[in-house]
């Protein structure tokens, strides 16, 4: 029983599971000749005529040697990949018509270095080619090409390697279950006029943005435009920064609303616009919070912020 | 590491292909026109110096002028596009102009595919064990360069180097079984090219003064003969090649004459050996005098002399059987003896005038033999490589004025001799002697045993061999031209090596050749048929062949995939020890998860196993230390700690 769950667990653990690093073996690894394996077979060709033709000892046996090298190299450039491990890692959000990157962690447990690893995402996209060092570990990134807003998976891809020789290319084709988030593509337009959002009475003395009223010490999540620089510099940087404190009752801030954008144009360029403010405002130093119709962001900023913004634009049902 | 696009060419590859180029184009130096070789050079020099510069490859019209240029210039030196010798010199200026044509990977490819082609073409020219060394490097060489153009610059040229001979290495052994049992095919497979087997020294099929001199002052190796029994005496060693029946006054030539089947009569029993001819591009074969059965392709023209169907372009090898006492042709064509005793009307009459008074004074044949023999064992007569040149009547100045000569002169005046006293002769030219190599016990015919000897017809005996050499240096026949010539005289340096060691040293070389060239370059149909014979598979057909071969080849490959799978388990010796010590408390029942952190166990086992913890506290410890204080001492210590576990 044992022996079958070990078997079941080697052979299904890529489907099973596709964030534990892949270790390649012999069943997933292929070999074709490549052109210039070909060009070689057939010069080969050429050169055993020859030394037929003319009777050349030696000659049968360079054809022979280099027959046998060709042989060689395909099992080398087998081994350049057997034994691999890949890792799947973290893939950070991009804008549709960015290229997207899928990190993977590749790692070597060998004593010889593996070269010439090219990895590609499928037909038409960019490859990225790299190398482990003997008993090293490379971080590299698949590139996608990105054409629409959210999420997307990575394709299969094909990690192959035609060193040492060329002559022969061996590849295998992973599916890690990597997903990278794709924001709308922005499309800068003016920002929408300020508003006053009028706030219930319990949140006076709460952060406004109107009346001064004091300093605190500056928070990571506090946008460093509201540093107080003049302040901070005063006790020569020895203490945290400062962060100016407003109070005040009504507060001004933007709401992105779906119903802002021009009504006649496509819902995929409202969405552009959207995220075309959502940008701006953040680069303002806004407040701002979005409204799409079914989803409510509150007003906020930062980084955080922006990205939850975004991930909704990016998810926002078509 | 680094990113690059997939298809060009960086800088750093541009050496190892500049290296290849060199490395297969230069030995063709050797034999090729000078303004060849300086029109490669320049083309390196030039992409070199561009490469180095970092500056842009010409266009393609100067590409196509150089093209143009070294069209016209091989084919006004070869008077042609193809053929073995303009074709091997198109090649090397195409290698050294694609160097200006650098660019992309597909380029460097051409480059190293080039590199493999020139490689083979350098057999064309010698197939020697040098050669065969020197191309064994350069193909790693080459196969290096491949190396790096798919590696990129990340190794270093020495471990691209050793991967390269790590991959030459394994390839070796397949090498090997391809050699042995590929189904073989006797080539030619269509007609060769005029200049296919360029003319080498040996003997020719004319003589006059001073021919074969020449040859003697070869060191070359003509013939090797292994004999089934111990090899007859060296004065017995009459290696016949073609018979020179027409003379001119000047120059003997064979007389073309229809075929008549020669009659021998053997008084000796059939001496069976074989033989390897050098190839010296002619039909005839130097057989031990008199040659018994001929093998397939061979006659026996009516003079005597063994032919092949075909000239002998390479090295081949022959079995042969020779009668060493017999009478030949004891009824003789009275056409032939008439032909064998013209002469031209005004030569040499002072010789004729000679041989005429002898005639009178002494009508038998035998005792006109032993009268010329007589008069060149006198003082007066020497024999030396250095003849002094003789006038309009050779065979006048050489008997009656210089009287030193070398084996041609003595046959020639013999044989003019005879003649002209009615009694019918004519000249052998072939080899005479050979030396035994002690180290494989081949005995060694070379260009320096050249040698030429006369045949008289004697009414009754027939054709019988008369070596007027023998008469003035008895030694030359019994001992060799080296020992026969007195000290000065310019011999090849290897015939004349005195010296006891090197003298061994040479043999050993010989024999190593030798062997080489009877095993290596001399595996032909015949040798595939006979080692599948004793392998097992006496008749086997390509089909056979092709089986045997997968599967000794799939085997090969099964072996090399198991070696570059299999993987020594990198194990720390701390690691190890710590695995050991688990085992170790497994048995004590303990239960160590994989997943528990060393300490964590410990602290586990504090509660659960209070008589064990000190213990394994103390082996987690050393263990902590060892693995991760890289102090090599600390392996002691935590052996030792488990050693105490209880």
């Amino acid at each position: 029983m044992r022996l079958i769950d070990k078997l079941k667990r080697r052979l299904f653990r890529w489907q099973s599971d596709g964030s534990a690093p892949l270790r390649l073996t012999q069943r997933r690894i292929f070999i074709l000749p490549t052109r210039a394996g070909l060009l070689f077979a057939a010069a080969l060709l050429a050169m055993l005529t020859g030394a037929i033709n003319y009777n050349l000892a030696l000659g049968h046996a360079l054809v022979f040697l280099l027959a046998g090298l060709a042989l060689v190299g395909m099992v080398h450039a087998f081994r350049n990949l057997h034994g691999l491990s890949i890792a799947p890692g973290r893939c950070l959000p991009v804008f549709a018509g960015d290229l997207a990157l899928f990190p993977l962690q590749l790692s070597s447990d060998r004593a010889s270095p593996r070269l010439a690893l090219e990895l590609r995402a499928g037909d038409g996209q960019p490859a990225v080619t790299c190398a482990v060092a003997a008993h090293g570990l490379t971080d590299t990134a698949v590139p996608v090409t990105t054409t629409r807003r959210g999420w997307l998976e990575l394709p299969r891809t094909r990690l192959a390697t035609t060193y040492p020789l060329g002559l022969f290319v061996a590849w295998s084709y992973l599916q890690p279950a990597m997903r990278c988030l794709v924001y709308p593509q922005p499309l800068p337009t003016p920002l929408p006029p300020l508003q006053a959002a009028i706030r219930s009475g319990d949140q006076r003395g709460g952060n406004g943005q109107e009346d001064f009223a004091g300093f605190r010490e500056r928070q990571p999540a506090d946008s460093p435009r509201h540093v107080a620089w003049k302040a901070s510099a005063r006790d020569g940087g020895q203490r945290p920064l400062l962060v100016k404190q407003f109070a005040g009752g009504a507060q001004h801030e933007l709401q992105l609303d779906w119903s802002l954008t021009p009504e006649a144009t496509a819902p995929e360029t409202r969405i552009a616009i959207l995220a075309g403010w959502v940008l701006a405002a953040e680069e303002a130093g806004a407040c701002y919070g979005l409204r799409l119709p079914g989803h409510e962001i509150a007003p906020g900023n930062g980084d955080l912020h922006r990205h939850r913004c975004l991930e909704a634009l990016a998810l926002f049902p078509a | 590491m680094s990113t690059r696009p997939a298809e060009a060419l960086d800088r750093g590859a541009a050496p190892w292909l500049f290296a290849t180029a060199l490395a297969t184009t230069l030995p063709h130096a050797e034999h090729q026109p000078l303004w060849l070789s300086a029109l490669s050079a320049t083309i390196f020099a030039w992409a070199g110096w561009l490469w180095w510069r970092n500056e842009r490859l010409p266009g393609r019209w100067p590409l196509i002028l150089l093209v143009a240029v070294a069209c016209g210039g091989v084919l006004f030196e070869f008077r042609t596009l193809f053929g073995r010798d303009a074709g091997v010199a198109m090649l090397v200026v195409f290698m050294a102009m694609k160097l200006l044509e650098l660019r992309s990977r597909r380029d460097a490819t051409v480059i190293v595919t080039l590199g493999y082609f020139l490689l083979l073409t350098h057999y064309f020219y010698s197939q020697s064990i040098p050669t065969g060394v020197w191309l064994l490097s350069t193909m790693t060489l080459v196969t290096a360069t491949l190396i790096r153009l798919h590696g990129g610059a990340v190794s270093t040229p020495a471990a691209t180097l050793r991967y390269a001979g790590l991959l030459t290495l394994q390839a070796l052994p397949f090498m090997l079984v391809l050699y042995l049992l590929f189904p073989r095919v006797a080539g030619p497979l269509w007609g060769l090219p005029q200049d296919a087997h360029s003319g080498r020294s040996g003997l020719s099929e004319q003589m006059a003064p001073g021919n074969i001199a020449n040859l003697a002052l070869s060191g070359e190796i003509a013939f090797r003969v292994r004999f089934a029994e111990p090899a007859p005496a060296r004065g017995q060693l009459y290696w016949r090649g073609p018979v020179l029946e027409y003379y001119d006054g000047r120059t003997w030539r064979p007389q073309p004459s229809r075929l008549r089947p020669p009659q021998i009569e053997a008084l000796s029993p059939a001496l069976a050996y074989e033989t390897t001819l050098e190839a010296h591009q002619q039909r005839w074969l130097l057989a031990l005098d008199a040659p018994g059965t001929l093998p397939g392709d061979l006659t026996l023209d009516s003079t005597l002399t063994a032919t092949n169907r075909v000239p002998l372009t390479q090295r081949q090898r022959f079995s042969l059987t020779a009668i060493l006492d017999y009478r030949f042709n004891r009824e003789e064509d009275q056409a032939v003896l008439r032909r064998n005793l013209a002469l031209p009307a005004n030569a040499n009459p002072r010789s004729r005038e000679l041989a005429e008074s002898w005639r009178q004074a002494e009508p038998d044949p035998e005792r006109l033999v032993q009268k010329a023999l007589t008069l060149f064992s006198g003082a007066s007569f020497a024999y030396t490589l250095q003849p002094p040149l003789l006038g309009e009547h050779p065979v006048d100045d050489f008997l009656f004025v210089t009287q030193r000569g070398f084996c041609e002169h003595y046959a020639s005046a013999f044989v003019v001799l005879m003649r002209a006293a009615g009694v019918p002769a004519r000249i052998v030219t072939g080899y005479q002697g050979g030396e035994a190599n002690p180290v494989d016990g081949f005995v060694v015919v070379r260009q320096s045993d050249a040698h030429a000897w006369a045949e008289v017809w004697f009414a009754g005996r027939g054709w019988t061999r008369v070596d007027p050499t023998a008469a003035v240096s008895p030694s030359r026949v019994e001992n060799g031209i080296a020992a026969a010539m007195p000290a000065g005289e310019p011999l090849p340096a290897l015939i004349q090596l005195r010296s006891d060691w090197l003298r061994t040293l040479q043999f050993r070389w010989e024999a190593i050749n030798n062997a080489w060239n009877q095993y290596v370059l001399g595996y032909n149909p015949e040798r595939q048929r006979e080692l599948l014979g004793r392998l097992g598979l006496p008749d086997a057909d390509w089909r056979n062949l092709a089986a045997t071969l997968a599967i000794i080849c799939g085997t090969l490959l099964l072996a090399i995939t198991a070696w570059a799978l299999y993987q020594r388990p990198r194990l720390d010796p701390a690691a190890r020890l710590w695995q050991k010590a688990l085992h170790r408390l497994a048995r004590r029942q303990v239960n160590c998860p994989p997943w528990e952190t060393p300490l964590a166990l410990a602290r586990r086992l504090e509660d659960e196993r209070p008589a064990l913890a000190p213990a394994v506290l103390k082996v987690v410890d050393a263990y902590l230390q060892a693995r991760y204080s890289g102090i090599l001492d600390d392996l002691k210590k935590l052996r030792a700690a488990i050693r105490r576990l209880p």
